[in-house]
């Protein structure tokens, strides 16, 4: 194992008394009052968080759209000159090899935002498909990254001194869309963007400028309740809103058909990696397909968990707990399309407990709101 | 609380000597720290046999699950009913309404093995 990173908040962290955990090759906040505790405050008020271990890739050159177009699935040339575009990549064969955001900086430059666990994997993955006049740039190191998430989210940004230069567009901003300015010659992008299902953003801004700008938007936020909040409670607050976590129901074997992100797989652009095998998949359906249930009572199904038809295993459990804000054990897994409609079971160590189909996603997202 | 009759085992568990042969068992606050907010707790049943480092009960985290170990040989005698409606109490007093079990040992020696505060202490490197 190499020495593990710190993001340039890892000291900010260790002060709010924070559970440090590795997580992607960085040493990251699990918690910090109590993961409930921090779940609960960004779905009723706000909280921070610090995602600055995810990696920022910049792509240039006049060729940068016909590539990005390429190389992901969803239709970048729909995307507007403020713009942002949740997206998978695929292999040929239509496994996912991560989910990202695009964002449009400019008609000849792109801001692709991937997960800390996948930064090197991307990039040369990207980088081999380069084509035509287009760069690829690795600016992870450049981009601190702070999410400000929860029905008083705007309020918090709008209170905060180093982000009044955007004040007065905070409210209309829309949901997928980002605003930039410099100060003091450093570039800030506030994106509207989240991965918890509440109203919020995302900002990126230079690694040297994130504990001035955590410290005021802890200031800004206090008459609201902020609270910073850890990989915990990010991890439970998606799972609610059943955004997928790679290495949980994405993966170098799921396709994104079968995950459920259909809406992004756009088979009528022009060709890209992993079309053949998608339209393919299409046609003939899924083998699999990620689905929600709930347990009876409150064991807990993890990832990893076998679901049961009978004395068969016709599934996996790609990420289970205890809602917090639902109050109920759920749980999304991968079940062999021909079983999806059976009675089920999951497998929680030596109880087969029943499972009852539960729609997704479990928490209606508030994002757009 | 005061650790005179208490020990503790490797598993993070605390056993505290009632008196007789009769013992209280919970999770230190370390566990409880580590485990995260515990969301249910499945405990035995009073009466049921239960063996020294074996399984007796399962800690559902939001995060994790872990087993609940006997630290001792001996029959169930109490379990704390409370948790069943509140098993956030072990996070908020693990060393006192958080308490899991009572057993009736029926082997003194088990307990007597089991480290004490200082050595556990010393453990997690406190």
């Amino acid at each position: 194992m190499t020495k593990l990173g710190k993001t340039p908040l890892y000291d900010v962290h260790l002060a709010a008394g924070a559970r440090m955990v590795p997580f992607a090759g960085f040493e990251m906040p699990v918690s910090y009052t109590g993961l409930i505790e921090e779940h609960t405050a960004v779905r009723e008020r706000v909280g921070l968080f610090d995602a600055s271990h995810m990696g920022e890739f910049i792509v240039s050159g006049p060729d940068t759209w016909a590539y990005l177009d390429r190389v992901v699935t969803n239709d970048c040339s729909k995307l507007a000159a403020d713009g942002v575009l949740y997206t998978v990549m695929c292999r040929e064969n239509g496994t996912v090899v991560d989910d990202l955001l695009v964002a449009k900086i400019a008609d000849d430059r792109a801001m692709v935002v991937v997960n800390a666990s996948n930064i090197d994997k991307d990039f040369a993955y990207m980088k081999a498909l380069l084509r035509g006049k287009v760069e690829l740039e690795n600016a992870s190191d450049a981009w601190a990254l702070i999410a400000v998430q929860g029905p008083k989210a705007h309020e918090t940004v709008k209170a905060t001194p180093m982000l009044s230069t955007i004040r007065a567009e905070v409210d209309s901003v829309l949901y997928y869309r980002w605003r930039s300015f410099v100060v003091d010659g450093e570039r800030f992008v506030v994106s509207r963007t989240g991965y918890t299902g509440e109203r919020g953003f995302e900002i990126f801004v230079p690694p040297a400028r994130a504990r001035e700008l955590w410290g005021q938007l802890m200031a800004a936020g206090a008459p609201f309740g902020v609270v910073p909040a850890g990989l915990g409670a990010r991890d439970t607050l998606r799972f609610e809103a059943c955004l997928c976590l790679y290495g949980h129901e994405l993966d170098d074997e799921a396709t994104p058909l079968e995950a459920g992100l259909n809406w992004l797989v756009k088979l009528n652009k022009p060709d890209f990696v992993g079309r053949a095998a998608l339209a393919a998949e299409k046609e003939r359906g899924s083998r699999k397909t990620l689905a929600g249930f709930e347990l009876e009572g409150r064991n807990i199904a993890r990832q990893g968990y076998a679901v049961m038809r009978g004395e068969s295993v016709v599934g996996r459990v790609t990420s289970g707990t205890f809602a917090p804000t639902l109050k109920k054990s759920l749980c999304l897994a991968y079940v062999d399309a021909d079983s999806i409609d059976a009675e089920l079971a999951i497998q929680v160590r030596t109880n087969t407990v029943p499972a009852r189909r539960a729609p997704i996603p479990f928490y209606p997202s508030r994002a757009r709101e | 609380m005061d650790f005179k009759n208490v020990r503790f085992t490797k598993d993070h568990e605390w056993v505290r000597l009632d008196g007789g042969d009769e013992v209280t068992v919970g999770i230190t606050d370390f566990a409880s720290g580590e485990l995260g907010d515990i969301v249910y707790v499945e405990l035995p049943k009073v009466g049921a046999g239960v063996s020294a480092s074996q399984s007796m009960g399962t800690i559902e985290a939001v995060k994790t699950v872990a087993d609940l170990f006997a630290p001792v040989s001996g029959v169930v005698s109490a379990v704390n009913g409370a948790l069943e409606q509140g098993p956030d109490l072990v996070n908020k007093d693990p060393f006192g309404d958080g308490w899991f079990v009572r057993v009736k040992m029926t082997k003194r020696a088990e307990f007597d093995a089991l480290m004490d505060h200082a050595a556990y202490q010393e453990m997690i490197g406190k």
